[in-house]
């Protein structure tokens, strides 16, 4: 009996020690080389954009740097500038003059390294038609006629409105995004998880997912990103506009990079809280309204009639 | 004639009504309240001058000038005194056929003509109605006598394409940059390509 007992456990001993160096062979393998495991270790690691000491933010910049560099073989800059003191960023879209010409969504799409296949743009322009008015349910984004304006539509370029009491900072699982000083809804492409919470909240539409790994030419590539913004996102990541916070929080501040591309000047930006700014100018003398009121989103993008 | 006790009051108030709309026309010194541009009541005290301005057209304040980059001119074509200094003024409305013959007059052509904005003996001005001269670079202030509403705009940067800085110096380009002056209605254009249907695209 004892001989049985002892070939029993002699075979279960050899076949428990064959899993043990089967399992610490493929943890070897597993492991990162010397030169790459630092960084990954680091990416890993690394803590929420808002708890990051001044040492460590500029550790990771030059990470990314480091990064984007070698993907894009080009000499790339990641800042990380903070907002402006006494500063809340407001944009207005004038309706009487958009022609829907979709050069705003294009020089977004360059200025803002999104991905070109799987296609991405921040920006959408919804046509509509005059005799029903800002009717969202009768909105066509597909329009693709051979001159703009069609007779009888208007356009509107809708965007992340950067809403005052946004609903997607709200419902962000891990706090992957959030409303900075100056207005700007930021989402930390470092944190996001993913799980498209912020999409599923937005009224407006105006957040996009990485579906798949963006396809980004490296000749198309704009090197001046900022952390929060434009640098360029891995796949499984939620984007959307930032009223150019690479360009808007420069000192002077320059406009975003939809604004100085329309040709006939139908966008209007500026600091909400200096009254001898255009935006308060057009916001107290102009026909002005804000998409979606009901929802009580109090948006920062004004759509106003000019005429 | 026997008035009726209930009508007495009524033909008083008719009697003081007219009395009343014809004081209006005299102005004394008076509390004015009005509402400054943040909707604030302001009382202040106006004497009667104060009430009713006068505007002294001679007297009046300069125009604010607006840097601008050089006006479009068409190739050698500035400055015009290069011709116009050897030929005869010609006042009469016709329709060119010699030279500027590209130019076909599409804006206001049924009431005006060449030299009512083109200074008549001074081709390198412009001109106003009341006969004063413009330089090219102020052609605004031109624009501005009938379109006002789009000249207040453009002052403030409502109106027109905004490029510098919105916190720094802002670019003014003047309003024939964007608009040709004989024929300003804008030309449509083809819309760059409409986003991918997500059924279309690839997988």
């Amino acid at each position: 009996m004892s001989e049985i007992i002892k070939n029993d456990y002699a075979h279960h001993s050899s076949r428990r020690k064959f899993l043990k160096t089967l399992a610490a062979g493929v943890g070897l393998i597993a492991l990162p080389d010397k030169n790459a495991s630092a960084s990954l270790w680091e990416e890993f690691f690394q803590k929420h954009f808002r708890e990051l000491s001044k040492e460590e933010l500029k550790n990771v910049l030059t990470r990314l740097e480091t990064k984007y560099g070698k993907q894009f073989s080009k000499q790339v800059t990641v800042k990380a500038t903070p907002p402006i003191e006494g500063v809340r960023y407001g944009y207005a879209l004038d309706l009487s003059r958009c022609i829907g010409c979709r050069r705003c969504v294009y020089a977004c799409v360059k200025e803002n390294n999104q991905s070109r296949d799987p296609q991405i743009h921040w920006i959408r322009v919804m046509q509509l038609n005059k005799e029903k008015g800002v009717d969202l349910s009768q909105a066509e984004h597909y329009y693709n006629p051979d001159k703009v304006p069609e007779k009888g539509h208007f356009y509107m370029p809708v965007q992340c409105q950067q809403c005052e009491n946004p609903p997607c900072t709200k419902v962000c699982p891990v706090q992957a995004t959030w409303k900075e000083k100056d207005g700007i809804v930021v989402v930390d492409y470092n944190w996001c998880i993913g799980c498209r919470y912020c999409m599923a909240a937005c009224p407006y539409g105006a957040r996009h997912f990485n579906w798949g790994k963006p396809g980004l030419p490296a000749a198309e590539m704009n090197p001046a990103t900022h952390y929060l913004g434009n640098r360029p996102r891995p796949k499984g990541v939620v984007e959307k506009c930032t009223f150019c916070v690479q360009r808007t929080r420069e000192q002077p501040g320059r406009y975003p990079a939809c604004e100085e591309i329309c040709p006939v000047g139908a966008r209007k930006f500026g600091n909400l809280l200096d009254p001898e700014s255009e935006i308060r100018y057009l916001i107290e003398n102009k026909r002005v309204f804000i998409l979606k009121e009901e929802l009580n989103t109090q948006p920062k993008f004004f759509y106003f009639y000019a005429t | 004639m026997k008035i009726p006790r209930f009508a007495r009051p009524r033909l008083v108030l008719f009697a003081l009504v007219p009395v009343l709309c014809m004081s209006v026309g005299l102005t004394y010194a008076a509390r004015v309240k009005e509402f400054d541009r943040s909707g604030q009541l302001v009382v202040s005290e106006k004497s009667a001058a104060e009430q009713q301005p006068v505007y002294d057209i001679k007297n009046r304040a300069k125009e604010k000038t607006f840097a601008v980059p050089r006006p479009p001119f068409s190739e050698g074509v500035f400055p015009c005194s290069q011709c116009h200094t050897y030929l005869k003024p010609n006042p009469e409305r016709r329709a060119l056929t010699e030279y500027h013959t590209e130019i076909v007059l599409h804006h206001a052509e049924g009431q005006r003509w060449c030299t009512d904005c083109h200074n008549l003996m001074n081709r390198d001005k412009l001109r106003l109605v009341s006969g004063e001269l413009l330089d090219f670079t102020e052609s605004y202030r031109l624009c501005g006598q009938c379109h006002g509403d789009k000249f207040r705009d453009w002052k403030v940067g409502v109106h027109g394409k905004r490029t510098g800085f919105w916190n720094g110096d802002k670019q003014y380009l003047l309003c024939v940059h964007c608009h040709n002056p004989h024929d300003p209605k804008f030309k449509s254009l083809k819309p760059l390509p409409p986003p991918v249907r997500p059924g279309e695209a690839r997988h």
